[in-house]
């Protein structure tokens, strides 16, 4: 790999959700959706978060852009800790950082034109001059595959692929460095989906985008991604770049949820993993290895011990897991401890 | 379920504290000396000064308002000024009163808001859906004391019907006036019930519509479920969750109404009570009746807590 | 298992289910000539995008449309009686004991009043007259039948206390309480996780070999048809385009929309180079229904005859069955069409 220039850097980000109860309303307890995350975003690439409903994909990405406080750790963007920031200085810099959701409809006012949608953007951030306004309106429309004279319709009026498209219209509309898609795609039927996912890539390359890109599909993530997180019960248990990922994954989560994927091609008789039981919660998340309750190869040591995340032996450079027998059961030395 | 209701008991005691504060400095704030108008207008100076005295008027608010929550902890809430009897068996008299004619119409009120709702959401947009709708704007559009007086006109004082009505020549089978007998409860039953029943019968409508759109009554129906247990088993217990509260409230509601219906009906309640004594500045018993209305009022929503909290089971009994 | 000497091979068929809601100032025809079978203790599956009218085919087998829909023609032959000549009483004698549902949400599809034990017993009070009692203990072998932990406990606790998966468990033993001959899932997975989605289609399979029911299984994944069905019918806007058996449909799809359909979703096991390709455009309003080809404003081979005239479905050789001009002797395009060729790869 190339050395590339780091855009964000997460060093130990940590979101506790505060659970409030008794006749006081104290806070007796907390939701770790996100516990002591850390991975690098380098510039122009795309870094994907997976991993299964609750893990905190979507809090890690709204933690970046303080949507919600962080408990802590630290945000540095472009060299500077975003969590340092006042609100003033926290509203510049969002301007190079855009989020998009699964819901387009959801987040867009639909009682706004296409046209206000967009204009609306540009006025917040201040970042392109009033006379101007209306030409790069119709310009973005055009990047995002719309037509002039759809600008003064309503969000109801179109379909979700193309609300979908003035979402992202929108994103782009401030000129951002780097893109959140939190399940931008997932909402979409398969033959809209894959309009949007070509229009995302393109984007990538004609503007210099870089994208964190959050999603449940792997099939999608493996198409548009550079490297891949997975997430587990607020931590990470594994990231690597896209080939290591599919061709050479450590984690026994990782695998089990790459087999459990049903796919189309009929030839190939896969073994299947079929994980037992249910995703712990988080609010007192397993002790040791949080996967230990499902794990087939959990041991004693993984109910008492944290595993890092590390570069084991034969894993490609930047490519780390989060288990303590990645190489023995790699290797064949450990065999699962249940049957 | 327990540390829940022990909880909300708990929780009641501000809310009482609270209007006991706002009762009381709100007699004192009104014109008029009390002193003045018990020893009557033309009284010499000592002798208002004396009942004063007796009276503790001259005491601090906050030392008089301490002095009246003790006694009144302890069942004293003072003499009455017109009567000289002691308030408490003033109220007890007609505590009961009042109590039965706000029982008795949310009772009808739910009966028939019930019944109404559920036959309008299961027949939407039906002739019958749109009449009973309509009735029931009619219900809450009906000012109280009016629906009293037409009553009181058409089935106690009477109208001539025109000979061809078979069997009945005279409708003033009721009793305009008093409490007690059939005779006696019916209209006023009637008239404090309907604006409730109205509301019970549009939120039980609107209640049900959502709940038969939902995903659980297609699978009841996809077991095999026939409609009428669909409709009285599955839905409606999910639509009456809403529909408690807004009971709740009416029967807060009813109390309130229950003054002008009491007047109306010369029914002998705790409304009526009120509004004699404030006519005749009886300020202890005005007090010591609102307060008693209140505290009832509050028992009255813990219960609807309560049963709310049961029937919603989705709501964590930690 | 033994079972009975059956004068019917089919379990199910349907043959042009037409359903329509009829709003103000249009008929929606949300189903339009629908035909498939489903062949004795064989799954089927039925694919399409949102809106192509899946769920209102199988809520019309069961016949619980709802105000303002209403089937409006067609057969559906369950064991070689035609359903929609039954009367309402015997319809309900059908419904959870002969064919059962279960729904996609299993969050909302489950009603929150009761627990989960009186909604399995209550299939068993309806059609098999078992007392409180016996339905219960009943209930509890279902739920350890799907793989419910501990179900003596479960079976007394309200549907918010148990996971999506647990809850979708709940669903499916609710609707094989009756030991059904057909089970109709709409989405049953969508709504899970893959390593949830992976238990309970497994268990659907597993069960579906012990117990011998055909299953029409409804969904928009078709990694999932892959895995599980033996037949799959692909339906876009309203009709069914393409029929045939599993195998055949995923080495060889035939119709434009099922090939452009399986090229516009990204494999996870393996990668392709550059875009995706795309079928252009977007699935019609019913408003603006296309009177030809419905798939023709979207078909890279569309020519007049595609707009003009409306396809029948052509049964081949092989029984497979396809709604498209190509495989017509009328086709009036290329007549060396490869429907496999490179499309547009657009944005
Ligand atoms: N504002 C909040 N308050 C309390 N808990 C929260 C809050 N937001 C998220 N959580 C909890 O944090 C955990 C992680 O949630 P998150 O939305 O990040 O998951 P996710 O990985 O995006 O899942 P999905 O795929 O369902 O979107 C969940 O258990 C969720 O219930
Ligand atoms: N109550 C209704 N009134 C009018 N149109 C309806 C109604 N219910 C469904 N439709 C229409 O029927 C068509 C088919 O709907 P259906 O629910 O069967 O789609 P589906 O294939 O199950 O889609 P999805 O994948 O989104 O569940 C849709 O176009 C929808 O607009
Ligand atoms: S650390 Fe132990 S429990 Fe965790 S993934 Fe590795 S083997 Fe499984
Ligand atoms: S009939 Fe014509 S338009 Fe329709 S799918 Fe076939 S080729 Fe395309
Ligand atoms: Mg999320
Ligand atoms: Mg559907």
């Amino acid at each position: 790999m190339q050395k590339q220039k780091e855009l964000l850097k997460v060093t130990d980000l940590k979101q506790y959700f505060p659970i409030k109860g008794g006749i006081l309303g104290r806070t007796v307890n907390h939701v770790k959706a996100v516990d002591g995350v850390s991975f690098t975003i380098y510039e122009g690439e795309t870094l994907s978060i997976v991993g299964e409903s609750g893990c905190g994909k979507s809090t890690t990405g709204r933690a970046i852009l303080r949507l919600d406080e962080p408990t802590s750790g630290e945000v540095e963007f472009d060299g500077n800790n975003l969590l340092d920031y006042s609100k003033k200085e926290m509203n510049k810099v969002r301007k190079d950082m855009q989020i998009i959701f699964q819901d387009p409809y959801a987040s867009i006012n639909p009682r706004h034109t296409v046209r206000q949608i967009l204009t609306e953007a540009m006025e917040i951030q201040n970042s392109v001059p009033k006379q101007e306004r209306n030409d790069r309106v119709l310009e973005l429309m055009q990047t995002v595959g719309l037509g002039p004279h759809q600008a003064d319709r309503l969000p109801h009026e179109f379909s979700g692929g193309q609300r979908q498209r003035i979402g992202i219209a929108r994103a782009l509309s401030v000129d951002p460095q780097l893109i959140i898609a939190d399940e931008a795609v997932s909402a979409l039927d398969v033959s809209i989906q894959a309009q949007v996912i070509n229009l995302l890539k393109k984007l990538q390359r004609d503007f210099k985008l870089t994208y964190l890109f959050i999603s449940h599909d792997l099939g999608v993530v493996r198409h548009i991604s550079d490297r891949i997180i997975v997430m587990y019960l607020g931590k990470i248990v594994e990231i690597a770049d896209k080939k290591s990922l599919f061709n050479n994954q450590m984690h026994p989560y990782t695998k089990a949820l790459l087999s459990a994927i049903p796919s189309t091609n009929t030839e190939v008789k896969r073994e299947r993993i079929i994980l037992k039981g249910d995703v712990p919660s988080p609010i007192d998340p397993p002790a040791g290895c949080r996967f230990h309750t499902r794990c087939p190869f959990a041991t004693d040591l993984c109910r008492t011990e944290v595993p890092e995340l590390r570069n084991g032996d034969g894993m490609t450079d930047g490519h780390m897991a989060a288990c303590h027998y990645m190489e023995e059961i790699k290797n064949g030395e450990h065999q699962p401890t249940v049957v | 379920m327990f540390k829940y209701i022990i909880r909300r008991i708990i929780q009641t005691i501000p809310v009482l504290i609270g209007v006991s504060i706002l009762v009381f400095s709100m007699m004192h704030l009104v014109p008029g000396d009390p002193a003045q108008i018990m020893a009557g207008e033309s009284a010499p100076k000592e002798q208002v000064e004396n009942i004063r005295e007796r009276l503790g008027l001259n005491d601090p608010l906050p030392v008089q308002y301490l002095s009246y929550i003790g006694d009144a902890l302890q069942g004293d809430l003072g003499n009455s000024m017109r009567s000289g009897r002691d308030v408490t068996s003033e109220i007890g008299a007609r505590f009961w009163v009042t109590v039965e004619l706000a029982v008795y119409s949310t009772i009808v009120a739910v009966f028939i808001g019930l019944i109404a709702g559920v036959i309008s959401a299961t027949r939407k947009y039906s002739f019958a859906d749109t009449s009973l709708m309509l009735i029931a704007l009619f219900g809450l559009s009906m000012p109280n004391f009016w629906l009293g007086l037409m009553l009181i006109q058409w089935f106690a004082i009477g109208i001539d019907l025109p000979s061809w009505v078979p069997f009945i020549s005279d409708t003033s089978w009721f009793k305009p006036s008093g409490w007690g007998s059939f005779q006696q409860v019916v209209l006023p039953v009637i008239t404090l019930g309907t604006g409730s029943a109205a509301i019970i019968a549009r939120m039980t409508r609107s209640s049900m519509l959502d709940v038969i759109g939902q995903d659980y009554i297609r699978t009841a129906r996809a077991k095999g479920v026939k409609e009428r247990i669909v409709v009285y088993q599955h839905a409606l217990k999910n639509a009456l969750i809403p529909v408690v509260t807004v009971v709740g409230l009416q029967f807060g509601g009813l109390l309130g109404g229950a003054v002008l219906t009491e007047s109306v009906f010369a029914v002998n309640g705790m409304g009526k009570l009120i509004i004699d004594s404030i006519k005749a500045r009886d300020f202890p018993v005005v007090q010591g009746t609102i307060l008693v209305v209140a505290l009832l009022f509050v028992i009255v929503n813990l219960i609807v807590d309560i049963t709310y909290r049961y029937l919603n089971k989705r709501i964590d009994l930690d | 298992m033994t079972s009975a000497p059956n004068t019917y091979e089919n379990i199910l068929e349907i043959k042009d289910l037409q359903t329509s809601f009829f709003t103000k100032d249009l008929e929606v025809k949300a189903v339009d000539g629908v035909s498939f079978t489903i062949p004795k203790g064989k799954i089927l599956g039925v694919v399409g995008e949102s809106g192509s009218g899946k769920s209102i085919t199988s809520l019309s087998i069961l016949r619980l449309i709802e105000d303002p829909g209403k089937i409006v023609g067609g057969e559906i032959r369950f064991k070689g009686e035609n359903l929609l000549d039954k009367t309402e009483a015997q319809m309900r004698k059908i419904r959870g004991n002969e064919i059962s549902m279960i729904f996609q949400e299993p969050m909302t599809s489950l009603n929150p009043t009761f627990t989960v034990g009186q909604q399995i017993s209550e299939s068993y009070k309806i059609h098999q007259g078992l007392n409180k009692k016996q339905a219960k203990e009943r209930s509890i072998e279902m739920l350890k039948l799907v793989g419910i932990p501990s179900p003596e406990k479960r079976v007394d606790q309200y549907p918010h206390e148990l996971s999506g998966g647990m809850r979708q468990r709940v669903m499916i033993a609710m609707a094989l309480a009756c030991d059904p001959d057909l089970l109709i899932a709409d989405e049953p997975t969508t709504a899970l996780d893959v390593t949830i989605q992976a238990q309970i289609l497994d268990l659907m399979k597993d069960l579906q070999e012990r117990l011998g029911m055909g299953i029409l299984l409804i969904t928009h994944d078709l990694g999932v048809v892959a895995e599980t069905c033996d037949y799959v019918a692909v339906m876009y806007a309203g009709k069914v385009v393409e029929f045939t058996d599993a195998k055949t449909l995923f080495k060889s799809p035939k119709h434009p929309y099922t090939v452009g359909l399986m090229k516009s979703i990204p494999p996870h096991d393996h990668d392709i180079e550059g875009d995706l390709s795309v079928i252009r455009g977007s699935v019609p309003s019913p408003a603006e229904m296309p009177k030809g080809c419905r798939f023709a404003p979207r078909c890279p081979f569309a020519t007049d005859l595609c707009r003009e005239n409306l396809p029948d479905l052509i049964t081949d050789e092989e029984g497979n069955q396809i709604r498209c001009w190509i495989y017509s002797d009328e086709w009036n395009g290329d007549p060396e069409v490869d429907v496999h060729a490179e499309t547009e790869r657009t944005t």
